[in-house]
């Protein structure tokens, strides 16, 4: 009796890593990883080599070293004495600060002129069409230079707001005058704004590196608790109303709950503004808005906003028409159904590719180095790295707090995503 | 992601190192050209004319090393540097050599790895004001706005010069000599500083000079050189000697006119070794005899260059002052040839 052969033995073969094609996927996989590993040490070695030929370390100690130059714009506070840590602080501060207005005013910008593009209005529809194609099809650098450059050169330098006795025995005006009612000037070096300063600070908890702002928490500590207390009186409100029908009155409720503990507070603290004044070169008091700051900014806001009005657009058309049929139908008013119908809907289409925008503008603020703006690119990128030859380190610092901010920008993003998107059940 | 932005790092970084500390001499022989790091534009010092030719003080020192080293003082080619890319243009091998008014200090000679292997102009850090401000002092200035160049050592004592004196002031950053003249003509700054020279220089580009001061006090020491790359010594000796040889020129009264005849007839043995009629100096750098009798027929010496680019006869309007020779009060003092 014939038995049946047995079943082939399950050895195995090098020829089948290749031949194999349960293996050779894997194979692939590994060859391709050793070369990228391999890839990686030899830029290793190569750094570490050429560093070493031009007798050069790789340290981070010059970030504690004083930094010796002084920094126009400083949200916080900074000397030349202080560390090249501190200046990259500063720069730090200074990019985010732009990429917060930015990102918050291109978001703005990019909504309205989405919707309008899609107005039934003609002119309006055109308009909003020619403004984003000339926005986001010229460089972002032109841009910032296009208005930098005219409201440097045409606002008149301080001198112009002086007036000399011989003026005053005149009667001749000067040049230029204040505006807002005689406090805002603007010149050709920036415009000077007045400054809210309290009279009774609460002080600040020094906490090492940061310290706390007691004046500006207590601030935020009452206005928090004043919009909570609105809630609540909303929310009962809300609840008298289905029980009875009937709303209660509460718009006055709302606007003491909301106004008076604040301004309370604020008038406690002796609140004043301080009002630039020109002295023998500029004007002094008051705060500093560059005009290096205002260019790149809005420079920011109407390029990055012609891209967000594009999304914005395709969101709300990606809502299917029946959508706004069915509201209309049901009798909304056309802004009620992009309010609560479309808007809505359309998030869900809009926020990921709005995250990367976000990302584009905060990389962007980058090119503030044209105008002279000061941040992490300029002070640790720029003045640090020249000052003390550390080309490698600086530049690696810089790309990872580049990444850092990106990543957290996106984290955020992404949890807001989630909680927009829909609900399966 | 980490990852791949590290790699790409790296890459520039390994790219940028990769270029080989080897004998820059050879380099320079075997391109058949000098690669000059240069002023973006500071008339005078270094600039392109209206047929874009490079023509300046600092020019000149490039052109008497390509006439030293090639034979040929017309076999540069100049890469403008800002304030800011200069080093890293050097230190990474885009240059063979930076004359480009910089000053020489303690940290770029060693913490950077270079060598400055002379000094062509003893300068030091001015103020210039426009005459209407009423300015007379630089101790006036308390609260002004000041154009300062960022990445130089004029920043620095800027703020030192300030603090010492209990005076504040907004500094605005520019990136290089064009911008700071347009910012301060703009009136962007009240006041612009850098190397005195380097505000002569850009004084006499302005179209009304005469409403322009440079304020009295000097406030560093600028000096200012050729700079190479720390390591290769023999090519550090070609620039250094070769810049001396035109202090020498100027010294024994041998010019670009004369120096045929001089090298003829001279009997005097540091001449005769300078142009390279006896002895083997230039064997001892690695070049010909005759380097520096080319180098001083290219441009003329020490002298000439200075009243040709930047001296009194020129619009740039700068006395010799501590640039005299030894002999004449200043401080350019050439070793002797032996």
């Amino acid at each position: 009796m014939a038995l049946a052969p047995d079943a082939p033995k399950d050895s195995f073969r090098l020829s089948m890593l290749i031949y194999d094609t349960r293996f050779r996927a894997m194979t692939i996989q590994v060859i391709v990883l050793i070369l990228f590993g391999l890839a990686v040490a030899w830029l290793l070695n190569n750094t570490v080599q050429n560093l070493a030929a031009k007798g050069k370390t790789f340290n981070y100690s010059f970030l504690w070293v004083r930094a010796g130059y002084d920094i126009e714009q400083t949200l916080i506070p900074y000397t030349n004495d202080s560390t090249h840590f501190r200046a990259l602080l500063v720069g730090l501060t200074n990019t985010l600060v732009v990429a917060l207005v930015g990102c918050i005013g291109a978001t703005i910008l990019g909504v309205i002129v989405g919707v309008l593009r899609l107005s039934k209005n003609w002119l309006v529809a055109r308009i909003m069409t020619v403004y984003v194609e000339i926005f986001r099809n010229i460089p972002l650098l032109l841009w910032i230079l296009i208005i930098y450059v005219p409201i440097s050169e045409i606002a008149p330098a301080p001198s112009a707001f002086r007036v000399t006795e011989e003026m005053q025995a005149a009667g001749q005006a000067p040049a230029a005058s204040k505006i807002l009612f005689d406090t805002v000037a603007v010149t050709n070096r920036g415009i000077y704004a007045p400054l809210p300063l309290f009279s009774r600070p609460l002080g600040s908890v020094d906490l090492g590196p940061v310290s706390l702002n007691l004046t500006f928490l207590s601030i935020v500590a009452v206005l928090g608790a004043s919009i909570l207390a609105y809630r609540a009186l909303r929310a009962r409100a809300r609840a008298v109303q289905e029980a009875t029908g009937v709303r209660p009155v509460t718009w006055w409720k709302s606007l003491m709950i909301l106004v008076l503990p604040t301004a309370l507070l604020l008038a406690a603290m002796g609140l004043h503004l301080e009002i630039p004044e020109l002295t023998r070169f500029n004007f002094t008091g008051g705060i500093l808005l560059q005009h290096a700051f205002t260019a790149l900014t809005l420079a920011l806001i109407l390029y990055t906003g012609a891209f967000i009005a594009e999304i914005v657009r395709a969101g709300i058309l990606a809502v299917s028409k029946g959508q706004t049929e069915a509201a209309y139908a049901l009798g909304l008013r056309p802004n009620r159904t992009m309010s609560l119908i479309i808007l809505p809907q359309a998030l869900r289409v809009i926020i990921p590719p709005l995250i990367s925008q976000y990302l584009n503008l905060t990389k962007n603020t980058s090119l503030g180095i044209a105008v002279s703006y000061l941040d992490l690119r300029g002070t640790l990128g720029g003045i640090t790295l020249n000052q003390t030859g550390r080309e490698l380190e600086c530049m690696l610092l810089m790309m990872l707090i580049y990444l850092t901010i990106s990543l957290i920008i996106s984290a955020v993003m992404n949890v807001y995503n989630r909680s927009v998107r829909l609900k399966e059940r | 992601m980490h990852k791949t932005i590290l790699i790409g790092a790296l890459t520039a970084a390994g790219l940028a190192a990769g270029a080989s500390a080897a004998a820059t001499v050879d380099d320079v022989k075997a391109r058949g050209e000098l690669i000059c790091g240069s002023n973006t534009g500071l008339t005078g010092f270094g600039a392109p004319d209206a047929n874009g030719n490079w023509q300046g003080f600092d020019v000149a020192l490039c052109r008497a090393i390509a006439a030293a080293v090639l034979g040929d003082p017309n076999k540069v080619r100049f890469v403008p540097t800002t304030g800011e890319t200069r080093f890293t243009a050097l230190a990474s091998g885009e240059v063979d050599v930076l004359i480009r008014n910089s000053t020489w200090t303690f940290s770029r000679d060693t913490e950077l790895a270079f060598d400055f292997v002379a000094v062509n102009y003893y300068d030091g850090q001015g103020f210039m004001v426009k005459k209407d401000l009423g300015v007379a002092s630089a101790k006036e200035l308390d609260g002004a706005t000041v154009c300062i160049q960022t990445g130089t050592t004029t920043e620095l004592n800027l703020a030192d010069f300030f603090k010492a004196n209990n005076m504040t002031y907004t500094p605005v950053n520019v990136q290089d000599d064009s911008q700071a003249q347009q910012q301060y003509l703009a009136g962007a700054c009240d006041a612009y500083t850098t190397d005195a020279s380097g505000l002569a220089a850009s004084r006499a580009t302005m179209a009304d000079p005469e409403n322009h001061i440079i304020l009295p006090e000097i406030i560093s020491k600028e000096p200012l050189g050729p700079v190479v790359r720390h390591g290769d010594n023999n090519w550090g000796d070609i620039v250094r000697w070769t810049f001396y040889a035109l202090v020498t020129a100027e010294e024994k009264g041998i010019t670009a006119a004369n120096v045929e005849e001089v090298a003829a007839s001279s009997t005097d043995p540091e001449v005769r070794r300078l142009l390279g009629v006896e002895g083997d100096m230039g064997a001892k750098i690695g070049l010909d005899n005759e380097f520096a009798k080319r180098a001083i027929a290219a441009v003329g010496n020490y002298g000439e260059i200075f009243e040709a680019n930047i001296g009194e006869a020129t619009p740039i309007g700068l006395a010799r002052g501590l640039n005299a020779l030894w002999t004449q009060g200043g401080l350019q003092y050439a070793p002797p040839f032996r």
